[in-house]
């Protein structure tokens, strides 16, 4: 790759299971592949200094701020958006508690503040209040004050349990 | 079940009022929420616009040559571009001017200098750094103190004759009748205590910053424009007005919307960028600003300096309210609120006590800083207002040595007193703010709170406990006391009830996150007894919906929810008259009883709404007069605010070695009048109580001495994020607003505005042992340590001189 930032490079990644291949700038953020060539606008963009998350992606499985990773870093990899959180059976659970709690009035945090409560139920599956604060720390919220937000990741976590305990 | 029995929810829901899940949530937890940067249109292209290094200086020139030369830019505007078209100026919300894009000289830091139409959002902003500008910086106005000093440079020498930087200057209350209760209370052995303080320039940030996509149509001559905008109707009369654009050509068109708070009432600069640069380049063009645009430029808040004098007996009865203030509003005066009211509603800073004597004086002044004022959920400056009297009030009993809760009891107007007109002629509508008080109290434990600070105290930890209770006035007009821009405050609102009972509501007003796709369906259900998912509420398209101002000021529940109760009672009696005619009866002798008409005493006759709707459209012979269909419209005049109130208890403890405060609790009792919906009500508290703890402790606009803005970045104006706020603590009350039809006073707003003296009682509270009685906010770790030392800063500048 050359050092031209405008040179293009052929980006191929898998976004929520299916792989799609574009054209990116070597400069062009995920977060701007994501929305712009591939048309996948439900991931936001929320500031110039990844400090709102309102851009987090799931990356191989992590979190990321897809304002802070270039499309090329991701050729290869899987990447999760919020519109790949709805399986075949329906709404994930943590959709379900964002809903169910009230988790979110105006909408733009929310596809990223999902994406990582749904890491951190993969990490910790019965988290306390302070570790789902201390989890979604990097993310911000301008309308709902967090509680609600608290209340739908425990929401989704009691949900998930239940279902691994009948399962 | 008959045939005419009235059909419950479906889905579960409440007919009418009660928790229910929101319509909205189910687009947007799938990411299917359209906000105005998502709209993609064939051959569109991106807008970024060129912004001011200095504060203050004189614009030599403006070289575009080579940005006009890059292969990937359309068009270059500037604002001689724009002085051809007679659009380099537009006016303002307050009656001045302001600069699309500077053609004499930059005001403030971060003004808009030019505009780069390009093929792409990253290419329209490599172009702007090809843009050679030659400036010539002069003296600049940073200090809003000095703003009137003889020798401050002018900012505003566009205006003809204009030799200095003064604004307004604008009274309300009695002046003598304050000085007497002043004079009389002295004389009695009363107090008086004097406190300065800051309600510092915040902003609103609302996560989604402000942006457009305008496209107008080459042949048909038809603008439509996408705008994150609060007031899309409002928007679309200005756009008319200032661009001379025929305004049945213009279609705004207000999509979904990531927070408002204020923030997206004004028209910026960018928003007339891109309609000129797709008149220009004949192609569709986006605008979005990123967030240091937003927080540099766009519509700030607050910036008060006040000086409140404040009288009572020894025993603590208040007396009287002076106050003093100077209001910074930046290089242009473009603050949003109604012509009538240059300082908002702040003349309600009388707030929840009773007291014959209030006086308060406004003088605004011009400096270089970006424009704005009015914002940030503070109705209409009200924020302000609460903050001044429950931090003087605090004050005060700290002089008395009185417990605050103990003070605050004493004075609070009683519940017999309502309606209660206010020393500045405000009239409170219904309250009973003692309950209230008592309710916070209890909930909080007040007495037991006390207990632990007295046993923290003796052992030199720092624990407060501040309380504050307001009153607001939201859900402006009347219309004949309240405009913007001459446009009167009134709401429209359109109902129609389809063949087969379901409905679709239009409202004027839009929604940046408060839900009004569930509760105007609600209002609707409640009214008619359809089941709230069988109501569509169709908002922020102005070609398809009716006139009126829009959503800030927490007026849509107080004006738009009344309207929407008034054209259901409207569709109600012109359902009556079908039942009587379908049942061949009277309309005298039906009854309703939710969702039906029924014949008196014979309730198993009668029609559902659902069937009467069929009925309406059907070849039933109605009477003489009387037209088909079942539908109505309306435009709701407000015949005084709305006023609810609330009382707050916030709990802190700092760390004594480094300043740091932490919220332990929150307690919030909230009397909103009856509540459409509990859940979004709450959520909007739990909102607007982060957003106090926010101004309270974190956030905060400041300037160097040459006038660079020290807040453009969310590295530099701290949010707080889900570790600096606790779990709240909601209480409700309800007393209704008699002159609402629902019974109903706006909540949007409540909590930001009550909630930012709570907490900053709490933290003087705490830091008592120090003998400091204020500190201004942001109460920042640094703040707090210097308060411990006895020298609080000035917090709305980077310099000391
Ligand atoms: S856009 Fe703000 S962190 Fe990515
Ligand atoms: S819901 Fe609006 S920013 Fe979180």
């Amino acid at each position: 790759m050359s050092h031209d930032h405008h040179n293009s490079v052929s980006v191929t990644v898998t976004v929520n299971g299916e792989q799609r291949t574009a054209e990116a700038e070597g400069r062009t953020l995920l977060v701007h592949f994501l929305r712009d060539t591939l048309g996948l606008t439900g991931t936001h963009w929320g500031c110039d200094t990844s400090n709102c998350g309102v851009c987090v992606v799931a990356v191989d499985g992590v979190p990321m701020k897809s304002c802070t990773v270039l499309a090329a870093m991701v050729d290869g990899c899987e990447v999760t958006t919020v519109e790949g959180l709805e399986g075949p059976d329906g709404l994930h659970p943590i959709q379900e508690g964002f809903i169910e709690c009230h988790g979110l009035q105006c909408g733009y945090c929310t596809p990223g503040m999902m994406i990582t409560a749904k890491w951190l139920l993969e990490q910790n599956p019965d988290p306390s209040e302070h570790e789902i604060r201390d989890g979604l720390s990097g993310q911000l919220c301008r309308c709902t004050g967090y509680h609600n937000i608290v209340e739908a990741v425990r929401f989704a976590a009691d949900k998930l349990n239940n279902k691994e305990v009948s399962a | 079940m008959t045939d005419t029995a009235v059909p419950t929810s479906a889905a579960g829901n409440p007919i009418g009022f009660g928790r229910m899940l929101r319509k909205e949530d189910v687009r947007f937890v799938r990411g299917h929420g359209n906000y105005v940067d998502d709209v993609q249109l064939p051959g569109m292209l991106h807008g970024a616009i060129l912004r001011s290094p200095y504060a203050h200086a004189r614009i030599v020139s403006i070289d575009t040559s080579e940005a006009e030369a890059h292969p990937k830019v359309h068009a270059v505007i500037t604002g001689a571009t724009l002085e051809t078209l007679g659009l380099a100026w537009m006016p303002t919300l307050s009656y001045d001017t302001q600069a699309v894009l500077a053609t004499d000289k930059v005001r403030f830091h971060g003004q808009e200098v030019a505009f780069v139409v390009a093929e792409d959002r990253y290419s329209a902003r490599d172009a702007l750094n090809l843009i050679d500008v030659e400036y010539e910086p002069l003296p600049v106005v940073v200090d809003a103190k000095k703003a009137l000093d003889a020798d401050a440079a002018v900012i505003r020498d566009d205006k003809d004759g204009k030799t200095d930087n003064h604004i307004y200057d604008w009274e309300a209350g009695d002046a003598v009748k304050a000085d007497e209760a002043f004079a009389a209370a002295l004389a009695d052995g009363g107090v008086v205590v004097e406190q300065e303080m800051l309600y510092p320039r915040s902003h609103p940030a609302p996560m989604e910053t402000c942006g457009t996509v305008a496209h107008m149509d080459p042949i048909t001559g038809k603008l439509v424009l996408w705008s994150n905008t609060q007031a899309p109707h409002a928007h679309r009369t200005v756009y008319a007005m200032v661009a001379g654009l025929p305004e049945h050509k213009i279609q705004v068109i207000a999509p979904d919307i990531g927070g408002g708070f204020g923030n997206k009432v004004p028209i910026y600069p960018g928003y007339v960028c891109s309609i000129v640069g797709s008149i220009v380049t004949k192609r569709p063009v986006k605008w979005m600003e990123d967030r240091s645009e937003n927080l540099m430029s766009t519509g700030f808040a607050r910036d008060y300096h006040m000086k409140g004098r404040i009288a009572a007996t020894k025993d603590g009865k208040i007396l009287g309210l002076q106050v003093d203030v100077l209001a910074d509003h930046g290089a242009f005066h473009a603050t949003a609120q109604p012509t009538n009211y240059p300082a908002g509603f702040f003349h309600i800073f009388t707030g929840s006590y009773d007291y014959g004597a209030a006086h308060c004086k406004v003088t605004a002044v011009y400096t270089n800083k970006a424009p704005g004022g009015v914002a940030y959920a503070c109705s209409f400056r009200i924020t302000e207002a609460v903050y001044l009297v429950e931090r003087i009030v605090d004050c005060l009993a700290d002089e008395l040595g009185m417990d605050p809760a103990e003070l605050r009891m004493k004075n609070l107007i009683q519940p017999e007193q309502f309606p209660y007109t206010t020393p500045t002629g405000w009239e409170y509508d219904s309250g009973d703010y003692p309950r209230a008080l008592q309710l916070a109290l209890d909930m909080a434990g007040y007495e037991e709170l006390r207990r632990e600070q007295a046993e923290k105290r003796a052992k030199g930890e720092l624990m407060g406990i501040g309380i504050s209770f307001f009153t607001e006035g939201v859900g402006a007009g009347p219309r004949k006391h309240m405009d913007i821009l001459g446009l009167g405050m009134a709401d429209g609102c359109e109902l129609r009830i389809h063949p087969t009972g379901k409905a679709q509501i239009r409202l004027s007003v839009q929604t940046q996150g408060q839900g009004h796709e569930t509760t105007f369906a609600q209002i609707v259900s409640h009214q008619l007894g359809i089941p709230p998912e069988d109501v569509e509420v169709i908002h922020g398209d102005t070609d398809n919906t009716p006139f009126g101002l829009g959503t800030y000021g927490s007026r849509s529940t107080p004006v738009s929810g009344a309207a929407a109760a008034v054209v259901a009672e409207r569709v109600r009696e012109k359902a009556k008259i079908i039942a009587a005619t379908a049942l061949e009866c009277s309309v005298d002798d039906l009854e309703w009883e939710l969702g039906r008409w029924q014949v008196k005493g014979d309730p198993d006759n009668g029609k559902t709404i659902q069937e009467l709707a069929l009925l309406a459209h059907s070849s039933l012979e109605l009477p003489e007069g009387v037209e088909g269909h079942l539908d109505a419209s309306a435009v709701y005049n407000p015949p005084n605010l709305t006023y609810p109130f609330g009382a707050y208890i916030c709990v802190v403890d700092i760390d004594p070695g480094t300043g740091m405060v932490k919220v332990r609790r929150f307690i919030a009792v909230d009397d909103c009048g009856p509540r459409i919906n509990p859940m979004i009500v709450e959520g909007q508290v739990h909102g607007g109580l982060v957003d106090g703890i926010g101004m309270a402790l974190m956030e905060v606009i400041a300037f160097d001495e040459n006038g660079t803005c020290l807040g453009g970045s969310y590295m530099d104006y701290l949010l707080p994020t889900p570790m600096e706020v606790p779990m709240f603590e909601l209480g409700e009350t309800v007393t209704p607003s008699p002159h609402h039809p629902l019974g109903c006073k706006g909540v949007g707003e409540s909590a930001t505005v009550g909630s930012p003296a709570a907490v900053v009682n709490a933290v003087m509270d705490a830091l008592k042992p120090y003998g400091v009685r204020h500190a201004d906010m942001p109460l920042t770790p640094a703040q707090v340590w210097m308060t411990m030392q006895g020298r609080p800063l000035r917090t709305d500048l980077a310099f000391t001189d």
